[in-house]
């Protein structure tokens, strides 16, 4: 990876009687897709709205290509706010034609219709798009100044999993012209397929932060074992297993499966639901915090 | 069903009582409503007709006429002022009661028309003169305060709404994150309103023109300058409004407590000459009255540049006063 073209530096956001975010530190070399993962309220949206200098900070900076973040900034940022209203009556073609005008230079309307895949919807009301083709627009209007970095706010919540699987291919395509993508999200398998390095954030901090599957290997050498909680018998929490409990189910992480399974049936605790996975982000999560990331 | 219509009732009574900017607007505006009336309005009863009087002073022992009720005696000694101001309907009649008694009506005045029967029935031998120039129907001078007013409504609310509402969907939020900055943004929604109020006015200039078969005295081309710096003066002033607040009910309220002072006291619809001198003192602070003052001394009097130039340098000075702090003050998202 290249040097640094943002970095953020002890960032503070304090609120009235809130602390959103108590003293982030990060940086995000050229090219890369850094995640920032955390459930609701974990101050995702109020670093990244710093970072892309809608939001001022209370303490720290923001460093663009090592300076502070000049008027030039928006001129290289492409933006997808986590909610973003567009002006009515317009089409699709028009909207992202009304920010084309907006920058100094930039991709062809043409060409971002092309690149989100909207050129069969571009003369039509973007009131009467569909929840991803809305999505795919925002996107389009995000990258119309051809951005040196692409913010994406939570681009995929509320979407069908089949848009959302459409979206991570265009965000797959983007990275692959060697755009920085900052990126926020709870959903642990966008991350993991879309992001090169994640923060995951709690209470306005950062709890752990590298690689996806290296945080995993540091934090999981075992497999993890899944129960639904009704299956899980009161008795058998004494037994001498490593437990974490979710809302809805049991996690025993363990290295040794073979003898953790001979406990558990020696406990008659029923294994007809058990699932044996690998461990991912959202586990990691729960293991650093105690907290799911969607409750 | 009763239920249901009670929760939404009440919710929507808790929504309005809690939006204290809101609730208070609505309250302000009628109260201004009474005390503005009551000042124009107010005090005894209102004489039906108003006559001016060719002397320096008014004496009523000099004729029968200066004793007649519901009749306002104006001391008007200067002759030329007193029939221009009958010309334009703000004295019914003008007299002369000296040795060889005369007077002078606009024979387009109704109330004219009446004053002139009481003039006669006293002063049977009073000569009636010849009214030189054009006389102004009261539609006349009605007709550049119909424009204005559609003017100000158009100007202030066409924007006001508008940014609130791009503000309150997070349409602004998103276009802060552009290069495009505040000024510009305001520029563009002037420019753009300035265009719809042109043509709205052109064509409500020429429609009611035709019908009424007005035409102006004096260069239509000043006349649309005059009314291009009023709409500017009055979009900004929306735009100022509008800076950075986020309910439509809250910017409705500022906005009605702007309009109606202007339109009852810009003189839309009547003169003000005898109102209190303080409240002419308030009309002239409004842009509409600038606007109005400017139109009809071009419309209805043929003025020239020089005499409403004061008018135009008022208005751009508020276009430019009411831009800046409405740059100043204006935010992309709610706070």
């Amino acid at each position: 990876m290249d040097a640094p073209i943002l970095e953020v530096r002890d960032l503070v956001k304090q609120y009235t009687a809130i602390t959103a975010v108590a003293g982030v530190s990060f940086s995000v070399p050229q090219g890369m897709c850094f995640g920032l993962l955390g459930p609701n309220g974990a101050g995702k949206t109020t670093t990244i709205e710093i970072m892309e200098g809608i939001l001022p900070a209370t303490a720290g900076e923001v460093r663009y290509r090592g300076e502070p973040q000049g008027a030039s900034f928006r001129e290289e940022a492409g933006i997808l706010f986590q909610k973003t209203a567009l002006q009515d009556f317009l089409t699709v073609r028009q909207s992202i034609a009304l920010f084309r005008g907006l920058y100094r230079s930039g991709l062809g309307v043409d060409e971002v219709l092309k690149l989100c895949a909207l050129e069969a919807l571009a003369g039509r009301d973007r009131r009467k798009l569909s929840g991803g083709q809305q999505q795919r627009l925002l996107l389009a209007i995000a990258l119309v100044n051809d951005p040196a970095v692409l913010f994406l706010d939570e681009p995929t919540t509320g979407l069908d999993p089949q848009a959302r699987r459409n979206f991570w291919d265009l965000v797959q395509s983007i990275k692959a012209r060697h755009k920085t993508i900052i990126l926020t999200t709870h959903y642990m398998e966008e991350a993991e397929l879309l992001c090169d390095e994640v923060a995951i954030m709690d209470r306005g901090r950062i709890v752990a932060q590298g690689p996806p599957q290296r945080l995993l290997r540091e934090h999981f050498a075992e497999v993890l074992l899944e129960l639904p909680r009704q299956d899980f018998p009161p008795a058998a929490r004494e037994l001498p297993l490593q437990l974490l409990e979710a809302s809805d189910r049991i996690e025993i992480t363990t290295q040794d499966l073979e003898g953790t399974l001979r406990t558990l049936l020696a406990a008659h605790v029923p294994l007809t639901n058990l699932r044996i996975r690998p461990a991912n982000l959202e586990d990691l999560f729960l293991a650093l915090t105690g907290k799911e990331l969607r409750p | 069903m009763i239920r249901r219509l009670a929760s939404v009732w009440h919710a929507r009574n808790l929504e309005f009582l809690r939006d204290r900017g809101t609730l208070m607007f609505t309250l302000l505006l009628p109260l201004m409503l009474v005390v503005g009336m009551g000042f124009v309005f107010g005090g005894p009863p209102r004489p039906l007709f108003k006559v001016g009087v060719l002397a320096e002073q008014i004496d009523k022992a000099t004729s029968p006429f200066l004793r007649e009720q519901y009749v306002q005696f104006v001391a008007t000694p200067d002759e030329p002022t007193a029939l221009h101001k009958l010309t334009h309907q703000t004295l019914d009649l003008v007299v002369d009661l000296g040795a060889n008694a005369r007077y002078w009506v606009n024979t387009d005045s109704p109330k004219g028309y009446i004053v002139e029967k009481l003039l006669l029935a006293a002063v049977p031998g009073a000569q009636r003169q010849p009214v030189t120039g054009v006389a102004v129907r009261y539609v006349d001078w009605l007709f550049p305060g119909i424009l204005g007013m559609n003017l100000m409504f158009s100007c202030l609310f066409g924007v006001g709404y508008v940014v609130v509402r791009y503000r309150k969907s997070g349409f602004l939020k998103r276009l802060h994150a552009t290069p495009l900055s505040a000024f510009e943004f305001l520029g563009a929604q002037v420019l753009s309103r300035l265009a719809i109020i042109v043509t709205v006015t052109s064509i409500l200039y020429f429609g009611i023109g035709t019908i009424i078969g007005f035409h102006s005295a004096g260069n239509v081309a000043l006349l649309a300058l005059l009314m291009i710096v009023g709409a500017l003066s009055m979009i900004a002033l929306g735009l100022t409004v509008a800076a950075r607040f986020s309910s439509e009910e809250l910017v409705g309220g500022v906005l009605n407590v702007l309009t109606w002072p202007m339109m009852l006291l810009s003189g839309v619809w009547f003169s003000l000459e005898d109102s209190p001198r303080w409240v002419q003192w308030v009309a002239h602070v409004f842009p509409l009255t600038h606007v109005l003052d400017g139109a009809r001394a071009v419309m209805l009097d043929g003025a020239g540049l020089a005499q409403v130039a004061p008018h135009l340098l008022y208005l751009a000075a508020t276009t430019l006063a009411f831009l800046a702090f409405g740059a100043w003050s204006f935010r992309w998202r709610i706070d």
